[in-house]
């Protein structure tokens, strides 16, 4: 109680409003905003007129970094883990549960199988760091399609096949993706690519 | 800085009369508004808003020997060769083919599909992918095809007569 009675006026605005909106914004994004796992490489994809979304689940990725390197990943958990196993029985190769949970949690990988135990008995960090030399898919060797194959059985035919290539890879490597796909009768795939705006002569599409 | 702003908790007496003072339940909402738009920074520069697009393609079931190949007249095909440093080079036929270097910007093969295709009734057209050219190559060519509402074509496998085709008109 000051004897001056210098009721200065605060210059405050009610803020609640604001809060309110900035809170709604918050929980929009927090909700909206899905984990995307770390990929082993950065893949720049090039854009196209196409618009037919993704699905969300059971897809196979094959992704080809810009040095051509072919790497591997399919959605879901049960289907990962299921693979890896069968996998393992078609190569001798025992994993742990430990190993095979590590395998079900990671992103996308380009690791010959021979070499997949030992990557995976690997500290996360470590993992991180080390450079991946990409899945063989040569004609001779080709342990892509092997892949493709066992996350086939395991999704249960559902999964779908996709391609998500680097603008700057080399078409042979994508021709010998493709060929892996054709011989193993997968003649539908998708290809990933980004927003492109449709130029103003592109022909109407037909409602049919 | 959190503080309650209680405004004199110990109420005093003034004229007898007992008044309890009502402290007001006004908190300093500063820090957690802050927080909050750190939040919302955060999570509005981390979300991606254009999410990847797909095109579907279709391939043709690989040949057996047994199979046989439908012929058709090659006037209606038009075969295009994807070479290096995103050219591509594009002919009419396959006798004594005249190709000619075009690139994928809006005056180069789209305006050579689209009139190709108004001339041309049915038109076949044959993307070949040469060994230098880039996965980017091979989308756009597909996204041409798009475009230009083209419903019958085909990625094949270069030959070495292509090649050569292409050698000759990249000197150009």
């Amino acid at each position: 109680m000051s004897k001056v009675k210098m009721h200065r006026s605060t210059p405050s605005i009610d803020m609640t409003p604001m809060v309110d909106l900035a809170f709604l914004l918050v929980t929009f994004f927090m909700l909206t905003a899905t984990a995307t796992p770390d990929e082993p490489v950065q893949v720049s994809i090039p854009s196209s007129v196409s618009d037919i979304p993704i699905p969300e689940r059971d897809m196979i990725t094959i992704g080809i970094s810009k040095d051509n390197k072919v790497f591997f990943n399919v959605d879901g958990q049960f289907t990962r883990a299921e693979m890896l196993r069968n996998i393992g029985q078609a190569y001798n190769i025992s994993f742990t549960p430990e190993e095979e949970h590590d395998f079900a949690v990671m992103a996308s990988f380009g690791i010959p199988i021979g070499s997949l135990k030992e990557f995976l008995s690997m500290p996360r960090e470590q993992r991180k760091e080390l450079v991946q030399p990409g899945i063989p898919c040569d004609s001779l060797h080709n342990e892509l399609g092997d892949w493709v194959n066992q996350a086939r059985i395991a999704s249960r035919n559902r999964a779908r096949i996709a391609i998500k290539g680097d603008g700057d890879a080399t078409y042979p490597v994508v021709k010998k993706v493709i060929n892996t796909f054709l011989d193993r009768k997968v003649n539908r795939f998708n290809l990933i690519t980004g927003d492109e705006k449709a130029p103003a002569e592109m022909a109407p599409k037909k409602s049919s | 800085m959190a503080e309650i702003q209680g405004g004199g908790g110990g109420g005093h007496k003034k004229g007898g009369k007992v008044r309890s003072k009502k402290t007001s339940t006004r908190i300093d909402m500063t820090p957690m508004v802050d927080l909050a738009f750190l939040l919302l920074t955060f999570f509005i520069l981390t979300t991606t808003l254009s999410k990847p697009q797909t095109m579907e393609i279709t391939m043709p079931e690989k040949l057996k020997k047994e199979d046989v190949q439908t012929e058709v007249n090659e006037k209606k095909v038009l075969t295009c060769v994807l070479g290096s440093d995103d050219k591509v080079y594009w002919y009419i036929g396959i006798t004594e083919p005249q190709a000619k270097k075009a690139d994928f910007s809006k005056d180069g093969i789209r305006k050579v599909l689209l009139q190709k295709n108004a001339e041309i009734r049915e038109m076949i057209v044959l993307i070949k992918a040469s060994d230098e050219s880039k996965y980017k190559n091979m989308v756009d060519i597909l996204d041409e095809m798009t475009i230009c509402n083209i419903k019958r074509y085909a990625i094949v496998d270069i030959t070495s007569a292509d090649k050569d085709i292409v050698k000759e008109a990249s000197q150009i």
